[in-house]
């Protein structure tokens, strides 16, 4: 039997769909590269492609905590901006010791993520304890106090190594550091990561997507990832057939996380000057925004959704002062498109037709 | 059923586009006094000459004979007045040059919502339109993800507010109209010290903000070193901004007669009222970020009485050109231009004189600009708005003398 199925029909269909998002990735990495090769990218497009693959990464990782463990997470800018800082401190304090860029950035993203998955611990072994508006709330909390925390950071390096300080009372600078002669101040508090060496690539941002990818489609579709998805549609029943709880959820949230902190990495060390206040909770909404539009537990969803909405409010440009209201109003109106009957029934005849064709 | 339903999102859809239309279309229905929709007024009125050009093709720039310059700035948003004054103050400088039927320019302002990484954006998307020379970013924060790429690509960068320091170090080609954080906050204590008679001195900052720490810093030090007595520094962020009444009766307590308020206006509206409310009345001392409190949609400026700012520009000051300025601002927009609006006008006539004092012509590419321009920029001085015979020093600052303004009913006024 197995014999007889092999080949691109005997395989599952979710098994379809994972190689056809690794494929979509892929050809789409391609292409854009060819493009921009040929010089035919805009340097606005061009500017925007690590941002994208950011956000790729942001909404795939919240997708496995909203979609697939089904809780609502509305902190999950706060591990981005502890990827961000720890990646950021990782790469600036390298710069000697691994004069090579890429590989500086593939430590730091690593940095970021183990950064990253510590805060998802930290913030998981209480939280998960509670259930959806509650937990909703304290992710809430937490995107809030680590923004907080991270403003009173002070961080420099010098041959010393790292000084750190933390400025709780206001009234310290970064010249309170101590910093000997040729130190570089990394982090100064309230004006946030400022002076950073710019070495995120494209490249980097669709390894990084792959990576997530690879592990996300890998975990839910493993005997974990079943545990995981029977908490999310009866928590009593899975409970009752002996999946321990705490573990299957400490292992969705960790992983999305850590995902979450990588990206942040190869975001703080896109920009020049990063402040903590970017990873407030409407950057976390718009996380959100990214993983409901493209559907709960649908990755390539999530990948499509990201991106489109990210080019969307730049090409807006050209309407001016009305940009955002035309953005308000897409959104609205592709949420009622992507919830109604009469479209999807749409979309449904034409498949079935295709597939009856191509049958015949 | 179904059918209907699919019907009634078109019918959904074709209305919300309709609604659009008949807003762009009608730039002069929108209420003038909000300053918030004041510039779509300007921008429309102002540019037909620029719109056609724009976009897809930015090699006409030669033959049209036009200098592009990109503008990037908060137009929406919390620091919206900032962006749009400094645009709008832009355009009219912009006018101004072109009617004189020399040098021409045609200003591209793009918003950058006072975000990092839309200011990236915004300066991807005047890149592709052709920029020759970009005046901005407004607020510090994002001209300091800005400056780098400027640096990068050579193009010369001029900020007419970003007050940082660290807008300007390092990067040859970013220069500023404004004066930097340290210089404000080093110039108040100055001026306090010098000109007022006070004892004690509460400051309340914002420590999650790059400008209000920066200057704060650098009047703590510049205190310290006078000898000046600072009783209390109270501290607040994004998230807390909505109440002060801790820091209010803490300063009160500590019986400070002078508040130091180195933050943007909207707090600042906040903690006037508020002590207002508890019958403290200390001088209230603000740097260039209390300007644009006056125009506050539903602030009582009478609160505001007796408010001392450090302001290079005073809309009430007596000269032609100020009064020219002031008129066709109020003209355009309806309301009284800021510093930020003085700013953004001198920025242009900088370049202008520069690319003037450079003979640089329209065709020349935007790296033959920036390296024209910096060639002459630090022999070269401009009067204008903010400042009598301006002149820069090689790391990007200017030299200009501080003044101070306090607000007499309603308006600034040179004490």
């Amino acid at each position: 039997m197995g014999r007889v199925n092999r080949g691109w029909k005997g395989l599952k269909k979710s098994t379809k769909t994972d190689f056809a998002t690794y494929l979509g990735v892929i050809a789409a990495f391609v292409l854009v590269n060819a493009l921009r090769g040929g010089g035919m990218l805009s340097s606005s497009l061009t500017g925007q492609l690590v941002p994208i693959c950011c956000y790729i990464v942001m909404a795939l990782s919240l997708n496995l905590t909203v979609g697939v463990l089904g809780e609502l997470s509305l902190g999950h800018a706060g591990f981005m901006s502890v990827g961000a800082f720890s990646g950021i401190i990782a790469a600036m304090s390298l710069q000697r010791a691994i004069p090579f860029a890429p590989v500086r950035l593939a430590v730091a993203m690593a940095v970021g993520a183990v950064f990253a998955a510590l805060a998802g611990v930290v913030v998981g072994v209480p939280v998960l304890r509670l259930r959806g508006d509650y937990l909703a709330i304290v992710t809430l909390a937490f995107g809030q106090i680590i923004k907080d925390l991270l403003t009173c950071l002070l961080v420099g390096y010098d041959s010393d190594g790292l000084h750190m300080a933390f400025n709780l009372s206001g009234t310290l600078t970064i010249n309170d550091l101590g910093l000997k002669e040729g130190g570089i101040a990394i982090i100064k508090g309230a004006q946030g990561a400022t002076g950073t060496v710019t070495i995120a690539s494209f490249a980097a941002g669709f390894v990084l997507i792959m990576i997530a990818l690879a592990v996300i489609l890998n975990l839910v579709h493993s005997r974990s990832g079943r545990a995981i998805m029977a908490l999310r549609d009866n928590q009593i029943a899975a409970e009752s057939v002996g999946i321990n709880v705490t573990k299957y959820k400490m292992m969705a949230f960790v992983t999305s996380a850590a995902l979450a902190g990588a990206a942040g990495a190869l975001y703080g060390l896109n920009y020049g000057n990063l402040l903590a206040s970017k990873f407030d909770f409407n950057t976390s909404i718009l996380v959100l925004v990214f993983v409901v539009l493209g559907g709960l537990g649908n990755m390539w969803g999530s990948i499509i959704a990201a991106t489109v909405l990210y080019i969307l409010p730049e090409l807006l440009r050209e309407v001016r002062d009305y940009r955002m209201l035309v953005y308000a109003i897409v959104l609205i109106l592709v949420m009622l498109a992507t919830n109604n009957a009469a479209i999807k029934g749409f979309f449904a005849r034409i498949f079935r037709r295709e597939k009856g064709g191509a049958v015949q | 059923m179904k059918k209907k339903s699919l019907a009634a999102m078109l019918m959904a859809g074709a209305m919300c586009l309709s609604l659009l239309a008949s807003c762009a279309s009608d730039p002069g229905s929108t209420g003038s006094a909000a300053p918030s929709q004041a510039p779509s007024q300007g921008t429309q009125e102002s540019q037909p000459a620029g719109e056609p050009s724009q976009g897809s093709e930015p090699s006409a720039t030669g033959a049209s004979g036009t200098f592009k310059l990109g503008g990037i700035g908060p137009l929406t948003g919390g620091a919206a007045i900032y962006g749009n004054n400094a645009m709008n103050g832009a355009q009219i400088a912009v006018d101004e040059i072109n009617a004189l039927g020399g040098m021409q320019f045609v200003l591209n302002p793009q918003d950058d919502e006072h975000d990092g990484e839309k200011s990236v954006n915004a300066y991807n998307t005047l890149k592709d339109w052709g920029m020759q020379a970009l005046i901005g970013t407004v607020t510090t924060g994002p001209s300091l993800s800005v400056g780098p790429l400027a640096f990068q690509d050579r193009i010369f960068m001029l900020t007419p507010s970003a007050s940082s320091t660290d807008t300007v170090s390092g990067k040859d080609n970013v220069y500023q109209v404004c004066f930097t954080d340290p210089n404000q906050g080093f110039r108040s204590a100055e001026y306090i010290d010098e000109h007022m008679d006070v004892s004690k001195i509460a400051i309340i900052y914002k420590n999650d903000d790059a400008y209000s720490q920066g200057i704060r810093d650098s009047f703590a030090a510049e205190a310290g070193n006078r000898g000046m007595e600072v009783v209390y520094e109270g501290t607040f962020t994004t998230d807390t901004q909505s109440d002060f009444s801790v820091q209010v009766s803490a300063a009160q307590s500590a019986g400070a007669d002078l508040v130091y308020l180195p933050i943007y206006y909207q707090p600042a509206s906040i903690i006037l009222n508020q002590a207002n409310s508890i019958g403290y009345a200390p001088t209230f001392f603000g740097v260039d970020g209390m300007d644009g409190i006056l125009t506050m949609v539903g602030f009582d400026t009478k609160l505001a009485e007796g408010v001392m700012l450090l302001s290079p520009f005073a809309a009430d000051a007596e000269d032609a050109r100020t009064q020219s300025f002031v008129s066709e601002y109020q003209k355009r927009h309806g309301e009284t231009p800021n510093q930020f609006a003085a700013d953004g006008y001198d920025a242009v006539y900088i370049i202008y004189e520069a690319l003037k004092a450079a003979n640089c012509t329209p065709d020349m590419t935007a790296e033959q600009i920036n390296d024209a321009i910096l060639g002459v920029i630090n022999t070269i001085s401009v009067d204008g708005l903010t400042g009598t015979a301006m002149t820069w020093a090689t790391d990007g600052t200017v030299n200009k003398d501080p003044r101070a303004v306090v607000i007499q009913d309603g308006v600034y006024v040179t004490p």
